[in-house]
């Protein structure tokens, strides 16, 4: 084996059996797991609080109500409001909701009362109020002799479908392109700003610790100080990547399995609201989710993932080989080397804080396009764009720059790095930094 | 020659650390490399080390240009020295003996051999930062030489050790050296490597001061002092032409023009009728032939 694979090999086994890394990378798939218990409880508890209601409807006009998740009614048969409170104070039902005779369709407030002592919940009295709403629609319709049918032809639902001109047609657009991007486009940023920020300085802190432990200057007459820092920047990478993968299919296993162990619908979990909203056209529902599931199939998911990987590595390399030699220049106190820590930290915030305020408003506007090919920025910001189709040109550019950069900033660090490591007891400023970069051989 | 060290210059910014620096260390022997701290020893040990590369001259390690095998060749204990505290004492040995080239299979067996010496078998999987200093010094000894190195340079190798464990150390480098691997001890306590070194070379400010065999050093420094001690007093009447360095109530220290002179001197004392329980000559210790050799060559010494 060479001996960056080894050092490699033990960067990654010495992290990968941390009880820390083990932790975190459980903890997550866990607290998906948690979550879901609670939305699973959350359903099965509204399930058996059922609600019993007695329906008194005094203008006798309206048809029976159908039951419903969570709420069983009786219509009153004839009994009387006090009869019915009766009823209440038996514990035959939970409430009595008189609904009072409907007069004069121009009125379209129309309130309806609900006699209990317990607590409606909220919840509760939504689902009541659109059961209603649809029974005294029903009613008006049949009234003034309304054909159901012929009222549907009325709705129409009008979504503006940007065009370009320019274009050749295949780049079809649909309110549901921008969030589906939105939503793409900002996970990929988020999970590179974390991974970046977080691996990068893993690597710092590792390269301090080798300092302050003494034990690289050992190191340094067995092996080149440039096969050290990469071995730890690629390892920690792996690490990094391990993660990834890890959280990826746990999280996948986890939302998978569990509905089944649990024998719960998915899609009650997702929208437990909707359950008893069935005045939502269904239609409406279906087109919604299919249409999403057309615009996720209609991403480019082999160039989106290849730019994933390929702009997570080049950031990775950028950052962590900036922290690396960072870390190399500083002694074992963190605080100290708050001023050489900045110039790394500062450019990646900067990066998620454009792609934050100015990418979810206009994923195209001139301040993304610079960041977006900006090579400090890039790695955060073209990801976040590609999943609005950026002409190729950019996206070419700014691999090439990413990987450029990436190049010329491992060299650099390098360079700090074999200087930095073997000097003790000396605060070091930016300015020393930049002459170390100059030194020959 | 197993290091030929030819006209080397290091410097930093415009700190001459080292300044032209020339030696030669023979195969076999145990070599003293002394001077205060600062003096550029670490410096040369690093270009020795290929850690750093000179500015200026060529290292030649037995016989061939320094290049990136010469790490495999050469076990160096710096100073600066340290372990992976969380590693298990058995997988950071392996790792450092693959480092220094050794393949899994003999990392193993030099790392068995080594712990069954020292008597520290059940060492293997303790971690690091579990053991005292002192364990950590010997575990970081055998790091050292687990590779069997031509050249095994050790900086300042005895501090924080007890005095056992630095007799049980002391024993192992003579056995190594016995063995035929050459010993480069750097130290600026300089009365802890004279009896064990057979050359020295003193640095001062990066240069080279005094270098050659041990004895021939010494004799060459040597001011003709005789120390005599008698039980009771020192008895009067001794010729004057013997002059006092020293005395105190039964110990006398005489500077002699000559060495020719110490049978007389010891003679005179003899018909006194004194009885002599000592009489011996004096050399220098190297701290003394340093200070002396800096004044000649006119250089403060750095501040130790």
């Amino acid at each position: 084996m060479s001996k960056l694979s080894l050092i490699i090999r033990r960067e990654y086994l010495t992290r990968v059996r941390k009880k820390s890394f083990i932790l975190g990378t459980l903890l997550a798939p866990v607290g998906l797991l948690v979550y879901m218990l609670v939305i699973f409880g959350l359903s099965s508890y509204q399930g058996s609080g059922e609600l019993k209601v007695a329906v008194l409807d005094e203008g006798n006009s309206l048809t029976a109500f159908p039951d419903e998740k969570g709420v069983r009614y009786v219509m009153s048969g004839g009994r009387s409001l006090e009869q019915l409170k009766q009823a209440v104070l038996d514990k035959e039902v939970d409430g009595v909701l008189r609904i009072p005779k409907v007069t004069n369709f121009q009125n379209k407030d129309l309130t309806v009362f609900y006699y209990s002592d317990e607590k409606l919940a909220p919840e509760k009295s939504n689902q009541i109020e659109d059961r209603v709403v649809a029974k005294i629609k029903e009613f008006k319709m049949d009234s003034l002799k309304l054909n159901a049918e012929q009222l549907k032809l009325l709705d129409s639902k009008v979504s503006i479908d940007p065009e370009s001109i320019t274009g050749d047609g295949k780049d079809d657009q649909s309110k549901y392109t921008a969030g589906v991007g939105l939503a793409v486009g900002g996970i990929m940023t988020f999970l590179l700003f974390f991974m970046v920020l977080m691996y990068g300085q893993m690597v710092m802190r590792s390269v301090m610790e080798e300092k302050t432990n003494r034990i690289v200057e050992v190191m340094m007459s067995s092996v080149k100080p440039f096969d050290l820092m990469m071995g730890k920047i690629i390892g920690a990478g792996l690490v990094g990547l391990t993660q990834v993968v890890a959280w990826v299919v746990l999280s996948g296993a986890v939302s998978i399995l569990v509905p089944l162990v649990m024998g719960i619908d998915a899609s009650q979990m997702q929208t437990p609201m909707a359950a008893g909203a069935e005045s939502i056209d269904p239609e409406l529902v279906q087109d919604t989710s299919f249409r999403i599931m057309s615009e996720l199939s209609r991403q480019n998911w082999p160039l989106l993932i290849f730019a994933f990987i390929v702009f997570f590595l080049g950031g990775y390399f950028i950052y962590s080989s900036m922290f690396a030699a960072v870390g190399s220049a500083m002694g074992d106190d963190l605080g100290e080397g708050q001023s050489l820590t900045l110039p790394a930290t500062i450019p990646l915030i900067l990066a998620f804080y454009i792609v934050s305020m100015a990418g979810w408003r206009n994923p195209d506007s001139s301040l993304m396009v610079f960041a977006s090919i900006f090579p400090l920025f890039s790695p955060i910001a073209m990801p976040f764009r590609m999943a609005f189709n950026p002409p190729w040109w950019q996206v070419v550019l700014s691999l090439a720059l990413v990987i450029g950069t990436a190049i010329l900033f491992v060299w650099l660090a390098g360079r700090i790095y074999r200087v930095g490591i073997l000097l003790y007891g000396k605060k070091i400023t930016l300015k020393e930094l930049w002459k170390w970069m100059l030194y020959k051989g | 020659m197993i290091l030929s060290i030819q006209n080397v210059v290091k410097t930093y910014g415009n700190y001459r650390a080292v300044d032209n620096v020339s030696l030669d260390i023979p195969k076999g022997s145990v070599f003293g490399m002394l001077g205060p701290n600062g003096a550029g020893k670490t410096s040369l040990i690093r270009m020795i080390t290929t850690i750093t590369g000179p500015d200026e001259g060529v290292i030649l390690l037995d016989g061939e240009k320094i290049n990136n095998r010469t790490p495999e060749q050469i076990g160096y204990m710096p100073e600066e020295r340290g372990l992976y505290k969380k590693m298990k004492v058995g997988e950071h040995l392996l790792y450092l003996a693959q480092l220094k080239g050794l393949s899994p299979a003999q990392a193993r067996k030099s790392i068995d051999e080594w712990l069954t010496k020292f008597e520290i078998t059940d060492w293997w999987s303790k971690k690091i930062e579990d053991l005292s200093k002192g364990m950590q010094q010997k575990i970081q000894f055998i790091a050292t030489v687990i590779h069997r190195p031509k050249l095994l340079i050790l900086d300042e190798p005895f501090t924080g050790l007890d005095p056992i464990n630095t007799t049980l150390i002391k024993d192992e480098i003579a056995q190594l050296n016995e063995s035929g691997i050459s010993i480069i001890f750097s130290t600026h306590r300089m009365e802890q490597v004279e009896e064990m070194c057979d050359h020295i070379v003193l640095i001062n400010k990066g240069k080279n001061v005094l270098y050659g065999e041990v004895e021939a050093i010494k004799n060459e420094y040597k001011e003709n002092l005789y120390v005599v001690e008698t039980e009771g007093e020192i008895p009067d009447g001794i010729p004057d032409k013997y002059q006092v360095d020293s005395r105190s109530t039964n110990s006398i220290t005489f500077k002699l023009d000559d060495e020719s002179q110490s049978n007389e001197l010891l003679k005179a004392f003899l018909q006194k009728g004194a009885r002599i329980t000592r009489f011996e000559e004096i050399l220098p210790t190297f701290n003394e032939i340093f200070i002396r050799r800096v004044a000649e060559s006119g250089m403060a010494p750095v501040e130790a």
